[in-house]
């Protein structure tokens, strides 16, 4: 026993200095976007071992608050900094963050399979978040009221479809809440008039509904997403404090290459370059 | 006395092996002090930090502009002349009404309670009283087990099971609603109403129910007008426990409820409670911000429920006791 408790102590003696290692880079933030930090993370450190690259998630609101505590060197975010949050850096660091794309996602919006409506404006989409239409009838559809699912307000996905979809209106107040876009994709599985949105998601009983625009649908194919085309399409961030320099600048470096866009893609997001 | 002038008091010499023990028994009740007191300590430090966090609400201005006492608790005009109670902290105007996250509460723990406060008692009451010895052994232990389910896994099972079926069976518009959200809930708390009562039923001492029967009670009177009012202050503690879980319960709710900030007292309708609200919007509000101390002032407001709330309930099982005992204790 006592030998072991004496190995236990000199390993974590050991385990100190490398902890304190100027080879660390910590990554912080956004849920959406922690698989695909992970993975940078993972194939970089393939090819440089000496680096130990930490990801975790928290939701982008946690990242962009752990660079103002200076927890985090690098801030993932899936919405674009506040300008609270920007005073807060000035305040603290004299700067006001570097703001990195670094990948591209677009908000979708799902109905149930059994829909068979294909293709909304986003006038209508408005209307049906705002509390206009209750009504599949009223847009095109069956006669059926329409139960609409909607993020919780804290979360960088409602931001975007508040501005770019309701024009900074109000959420209807019937508009139902879930925590993250599986439990979304999940309700509108099950239940036939309900809507909901989040990233391109790829699940059994539920459909991607293309944007109407003029005479054209747009489909949120990863094409029109890239170029732009898809008008509810977004960037991912990293932000930092600073310039990148150093390790985090070779991480940084990494995951904007070409072999660290091909990683956005699988991961099922779409590459800024 | 004179003698104690002349020779001082001394101490009677110890053994060796007395003073050994007498050196572990103090060691051990300072640490049993200074472990109580560090629980303390901590609880303590926790109301302190919660209590500064939500502080700001009402010492800084731009907060008290944005979430005044008013706008959380009246209504606001939410369009001109339309005034409303909402819970959007994150709008361009931030409308912070309580008032919806109050109801969405009430809603789905009164659900809960109404479930689980009979469920919960008569179950116990049946395990004490009626079931077999096998049974009872076999009983006990299935219904503990279910306490150790974690609430996210029965807010899980809720939102993907109970809320079609129930959907179905009760002709709801939604399928995520007070009632689901409800009964998961209650799943949470029976186990903790059983588990109390069956304590305080089975510690009713035996001699009572002895002469409930000989005076000629059925066994079905005794357990309903002599053990059950015995064990009431038990009984009451866990409805009080099974409360304080249901109110402060977030994960099983935050999935299974829809979380609409609507204000109607339907069961069909979505309910946004004050805990999922913390746990919804705590991951990515802008730290030190208004909408930040909002989220702590509801946690607030939820430690002061239940300890009102055990307030209350103390003081009545005082009265209760002092009726059964006469005054005697």
């Amino acid at each position: 026993m006592k030998t072991f408790i004496g190995s236990l102590i000199a390993g974590l003696l050991l385990a100190l200095p490398l902890s304190a290692h100027a080879g660390n880079v910590t990554v912080k933030g956004s849920d959406t976007m922690v698989i695909l930090g992970q993975r940078w993370a993972e194939e970089f450190m393939k090819t440089t071992p000496a680096t130990k690259v930490q990801v975790t998630g928290g939701g982008s609101g946690v990242g962009l608050a752990a660079l103002q505590n200076g927890t985090t060197e690098i801030a993932m975010s899936s919405r674009e900094i506040k300008d609270a949050e920007k005073q807060k850096l000035r305040a603290r660091y004299n700067t006001t963050g570097v703001q990195i794309p670094v990948a591209k996602d677009g908000v979708t919006f799902y109905v149930n399979e059994g829909n068979p409506l294909t293709a909304l404006t986003v006038e209508q989409l408005r209307g049906i978040y705002v509390g206009d239409v209750t009504n599949w009838k009223q847009v095109g559809g069956p006669d059926a009221p329409i139960i609409v699912y909607s993020r919780e307000n804290s979360s960088g996905t409602y931001v975007f479809v508040k501005d770019h979809v309701l024009d900074g209106e109000d959420y209807a107040a019937s508009a139902q809440t879930l925590p993250g876009t599986a439990a979304v994709v999940n309700a509108v599985s099950k239940e036939k008039n309900s809507i909901g949105y989040g990233g391109s998601a790829y699940a059994k009983g539920i459909k991607e509904l293309k944007i109407k625009k003029g005479n054209e649908d747009i489909a949120p194919s990863a094409e029109n997403i890239k170029t732009g085309k898809y008008p509810l399409s977004r960037d991912l961030y990293f932000y930092l404090r600073n310039k990148p320099a150093g390790e985090a600048k070779a991480f940084i470096d990494y995951a904007l290459s070409p072999e660290g866009q091909a990683v956005v893609t699988k991961v099922g997001y779409f590459p800024v370059k | 006395m004179e003698q104690g002038l002349t020779q001082p008091v001394v101490a009677p010499t110890l053994s060796p092996a007395a003073r050994r023990r007498q050196l572990k028994e103090k060691a051990i009740a300072g640490f049993i002090t200074l472990m109580a007191f560090t629980g303390i300590a901590a609880l303590i430090l926790i109301i302190i930090f919660v209590a500064k966090e939500a502080l700001a609400l009402f010492t800084e201005a731009e907060a008290r502009h944005e979430a005044s006492l008013s706008k959380m608790f009246l209504a606001q005009d939410v369009a001109p002349g339309r005034p409303a109670f909402r819970w959007q902290p994150v709008s361009k105007v931030p409308k912070v009404s309580m008032i919806p996250l109050f109801v969405g509460t009430l809603k789905t723990t009164a659900v809960s309670m109404l479930v689980a406060v009979p469920l919960g008692i008569f179950g116990a009451l049946f395990a004490a009283e009626f079931a077999p010895r096998r049974l009872r052994e076999l009983l006990k232990p299935v219904i503990e087990l279910l306490a150790g389910i974690p609430s996210v896994v029965l807010g899980f099972f809720a939102l993907m099971v109970m809320s079609t079926f129930v959907k179905d069976l009760f002709a709801f518009d939604r399928p995520l609603n007070a009632m689901v959200a409800g009964l998961g809930l209650a799943l949470a708390i029976v186990p903790v109403i059983f588990t109390v009562s069956e304590d305080a039923l089975t510690a009713v001492p035996r001699s009572y129910r002895e002469a409930s029967l000989a005076l000629g009670a059925t066994p079905w009177e005794t357990a309903w007008k002599v053990v059950l009012p015995a064990a009431a202050p038990g009984i009451l503690a866990a409805c009080v426990l099974g409360f304080g879980r249901a109110i402060g319960e977030t994960m099983i709710v935050l999935m299974a409820s829809g979380n609409a900030d609507v204000i109607s007292w339907s069961l069909g309708d979505s309910a946004r409670s004050l805990s999922a609200t913390i746990a919804a919007e705590m991951g990515e509000v802008v730290v030190g911000s208004p909408h930040y101390s909002l989220l702590f002032f509801i946690g607030v407001q939820l430690f002061l429920f239940t300890f009102v709330l055990n307030l209350m309930a103390s003081t009545w099982t005082k009265r209760v006791v002092k009726k059964l005992t006469g005054g005697a204790a």
